[in-house]
């Protein structure tokens, strides 16, 4: 993948904007040592890394604001970063290039149960979200997988969703407003503890917009009160058209689950050696999960079991206690663990209409063939985000670009049968070469115009996103 | 008359339009600042493309009536999740609402409060901008982060940005089941107090207004968790399980047939009551509350200020009928600017709904 050329005017500047930053940060706050600097040199994209020129740590709003006011004045570019958890590259560096990590940013500021919702500022993790309203038996629904690490401002940043979206939806559906401090410095308030903007809805463009619109240093969350209870049902198929075709009768039938994850035979084996969770050796296998009371968790299983026997399993268990409900997520849970045990791998995300499910499963099968590339596929079926996991040796010479090739073609398959690059990780470096494959020159045009808007010298997150070819004549 | 039946027809007519055009879908949401220009209707482009059932998917071109849409869903018993408003009897209306219209104006109903808006379900959009481009965003999967979210902004931007002409929606499954717990003679104060109680429990439920100094409370899914949950609401907060049309909520049917302005403030529900009481000291006729308090209704004599009551609330205030007041509430200065610097790299001649929204 082709990375710009750093500004070595920008890099030669180095002593004079270190100085500029520690005269409006705390001296711990500015890390500029050569070594100490290469601990921001990745995200969880780890194929690629690149040491920023500096990386600043700043605690309040007031200190966000005064960073992105003088690099826009020097004209230095900014990587925002949450926690370093984006697969998609969102959080890489150039060389040239400031990191304005919000890890400082973890306070709770404000938590309201009467109107559901708190408040907290960006840098704090998803999971902590939920650690301080679950006393009271509440919860924040969107559910990264990450969710232990990744921050609330990535979370922002990459419209990040989970298992549970499609009973919950995902962060630009439970975010009900920002605080954000634009590359000049000003700070916004949009949203609030409100519903639903006046005038345009800028929250809903800025949720997803990976950095590049602003800085967001505090966000309103939505809350809710956690289910009565929950209770998964394994179903095993020994083949992936009808374990696709079971998920689309369930979802007709008018039951709503909270979520529905497939597995298929590669990453079965994989979890089974790796966790032992006693899974069926079968094609595919489905997760269901639904909420609720004992008698509605029993209503809910009755229909799902008697569809799913429609379709001949060849394995169904359901969960009878917590011990056996554990067990059948524990290998779901340990499916990217597993995958890694076996060799490194690249998580693509792309999204389908759940109705091409056996096409692109078996598309994807005759590409592994054709690739000589294992690959094993788990994914959120009840919406169609995929998540092929497509095995390579990342020390032997060319695997990395071999894999990268087969993941671009799995996504252009993606797009052609009627779905999207990225459903819930982001386009960052990793798929930004892709986006003409989805969107006209035109529609990709009047995206870079919002950030015309937003940004206009283009200093945010600026080699993100886009083609390079289309944004090189904005870039600094 | 201008009625295009193709996308590249109304390319056409935008990009070679010579003064500002006036977007009508079927002209029966009426909210906003007039607006000079020549009539564009949209009704021309019509007609449901695909229906996935089974992936929760309809997309539909944007003059599609909504009634058509509704009745599809239906056949196959599943529904728009954001249970949209019929205004026709607000504005003594009498076309046929497009589901262009509803995008347009981000119409959503009582269900608002658990199932999100109508932005929350649109997945993709398809419009032609101010130069006459056909630009598209998102798509029809239910999980999309491939660029920036317009189909967020185009939702709600009332046709000052681009004339959509097809819109990708998340439908739900119809419930088999409703409820309704009703809790009589109840204080502003008390009534909030209750719909708090109630949307903070476990029970998943998806309405709750106070109209007429009653309280109702809408739980909805499969018959015996419906039965149950509502047991469960009435033994929390009392009241009884009774039949409740929930479109005189979402259709605001009490102030329709009465004469003077109607307000629409949207703030959190604890300042509900608050803002009730304001607005009566200040000539409010009658005040309504759905979305647990959030949404706050108010009849008026026509061109009083409403929107003074709101203070110091946070929130916002549109007059959705009646003249003599900005329709939408003023923006910080930092807003303004970046939905200006929108708009003209939109509509760089300034010419789709022009002064729509203020």
């Amino acid at each position: 993948m082709d990375l710009p050329q750093p500004n070595s005017e920008i890099i030669a500047r180095k002593p004079q904007i270190v100085a500029l930053l520690q005269a409006i940060l705390p001296d711990d706050a500015v890390i500029y040592d050569e070594h100490e600097v290469k601990a921001y040199e990745c995200d969880a994209l780890s194929a690629y890394r690149c040491p920023p020129l500096i990386v600043v740590l700043p605690s309040t709003t007031e200190e966000v604001a005064a960073v992105l006011k003088v690099c826009h004045v020097e004209g230095v570019p900014v990587v925002p970063r949450g926690s370093g958890t984006s697969l998609a590259g969102g959080a890489l560096p150039t060389a040239d290039s400031v990191v304005l990590g919000v890890s400082k940013l973890s306070k709770v500021l404000e938590t309201n149960y009467e109107d559901r919702y708190i408040r907290v500022q960006s840098g704090r993790t998803n999971l902590s979200v939920t650690g301080a309203v679950e006393a009271l038996d509440f919860f924040y629904a969107p559910d990264p997988s990450s969710q232990l690490a990744c921050a609330i401002a990535g979370n922002i940043a990459m419209n990040s969703g989970g298992a549970h979206c499609l009973k919950y939806g995902v962060t630009t559906n439970n975010l009900l407003g920002v605080k954000m401090v634009t590359m000049e410095g000003e700070v916004l308030d949009i949203g609030g503890s409100h519903l639903d903007a006046a005038g345009y809805d800028l929250l809903g463009l800025i949720c997803g917009s990976e950095g590049q619109l602003g800085v967001v240093t505090e966000a309103t969350l939505r809350i809710l009160h956690k289910p009565e209870g929950a209770r998964p049902v394994l179903i095993g198929y020994d083949s992936n058209e009808v374990a696709g075709a079971c998920v689309s009768d369930i979802i007709k039938a008018g039951v709503l689950p909270v979520a529905i994850e497939f597995m298929d035979r590669p990453v079965i084996r994989a979890a089974e050696a790796f966790v032992h969770a006693g899974y069926p050796d079968v094609e595919a296998l489905l997760i269901v999960e639904v909420e609720g009371s004992e008698t509605e968790i029993a209503e809910q299983l009755a229909l799902i079991t008697e569809i799913a026997k429609r379709h001949n399993p060849v394995e169904l268990r359901e969960s009878q206690s917590a011990e056996e409900s554990a067990a059948i997520w524990k290998g779901r849970k340990a499916a990217f663990g597993a995958m890694g045990q076996i060799n490194d791998y690249m998580c693509l995300d792309g999204t389908i209409p759940v109705s091409q499910l056996p096409f692109v499963l078996g598309r994807i099968t005759e590409l592994s063939e054709e690739y000589g590339l294992a690959v094993g596929n788990v994914f959120h079926a009840g919406d169609g985000n995929m998540h092929p996991l497509i095995l390579y040796n990342a020390n032997k010479p060319g695997d990395l670009e071999l894999c990268e090739k087969m993941g671009a073609e799995i996504l252009k398959l993606c797009v052609e049968v009627g779905g999207c690059l990225t459903g819930e990780h982001g386009v960052g470096i990793e798929k930004r070469d892709l986006m003409s494959t989805q969107y006209t020159d035109a529609d990709i045009e009047i995206q870079l115009g919002i950030k015309d808007v937003f940004d206009a010298k283009w200093l945010l997150n600026p080699a993100k996103v886009f083609p390079l070819t289309l944004t090189e004549s904005r870039r600094a | 008359m201008m009625n295009p039946t193709t996308e590249l027809e109304l390319a056409d007519i935008i990009a070679s339009a010579k003064g500002p055009l006036r977007i009508v879908g079927g002209d029966t949401r009426q909210i906003g600042h007039p607006v000079d220009g020549d009539a564009l209707h949209t009704s021309g482009l019509s007609g449901i493309t695909l229906y996935e059932p089974g992936a929760l998917t309809l997309v539909a071109k944007a003059g599609t009536p909504l009634a058509e849409i509704e009745a599809v869903l239906a056949s196959e018993n599943q529904r728009l999740p954001f249970e949209p408003s019929d205004m026709r009897g607000l504005y003594g209306a009498s076309g046929q609402s497009t589901i262009g219209g509803v995008v347009a104006t981000n119409a959503s109903g009582p269900r608002r409060i658990q199932a999100g808006s109508c932005r929350d379900s649109v997945i993709g959009v398809q419009f032609v901008d101010g130069q006459g481009q056909i630009l598209k965003n998102g798509g029809r999967v239910m999980k999309n982060v491939t660029g920036y979210d317009l189909a967020k902004l185009m939702t709600g931007s009332r046709g000052t940005l681009g004339v959509l002409t097809e819109i990708s929606f998340k439908v739900l499954p119809a419930p088999e089941a409703t409820a309704t717990v009703v809790i009589e003679d109840q204080s502003a104060e008390e009534a909030v107090a209750t719909m708090s109680a109630a949307l903070g429990s476990p029970y998943d439920v998806n309405g709750a207004a106070h109209v007429g100094g009653r309280t109702v409370i809408r739980v909805e899914g499969l018959e015996g968790s419906v039965n149950y949950r509502a047991a469960e609401l009435v033994k929390k907060l009392g009241g009884t399980v009774v039949d409740f049309d929930w479109t005189t909520v979402r259709d605001l049917t009490d102030f329709a047939s009465r004469d003077g302005d109607i307000w629409r403030f949207s703030v959190k529900p604890s300042d509900g009551p608050k803002l009730g009481a304001a607005l009566r000291g200040r000539g409010a006729l009658d005040v309504q509350f759905d979305w647990g308090g959030g949404l706050v209704w108010a009849l008026a004599p026509e061109g009083a200020n409403l929107r003074a009551a709101l203070g110091d609330i946070g929130g916002h205030a549109t007059l959705i009928r009646g003249t003599g007041q900005p329709v939408f509430q003023p923006e910080s200065t930092g807003i303004k600017l970046l939905n200006e610097g929108l708009r003209m790299k939109f509509d760089p001649r300034n010419i789709l709904n022009t002064g729509r929204m203020g």
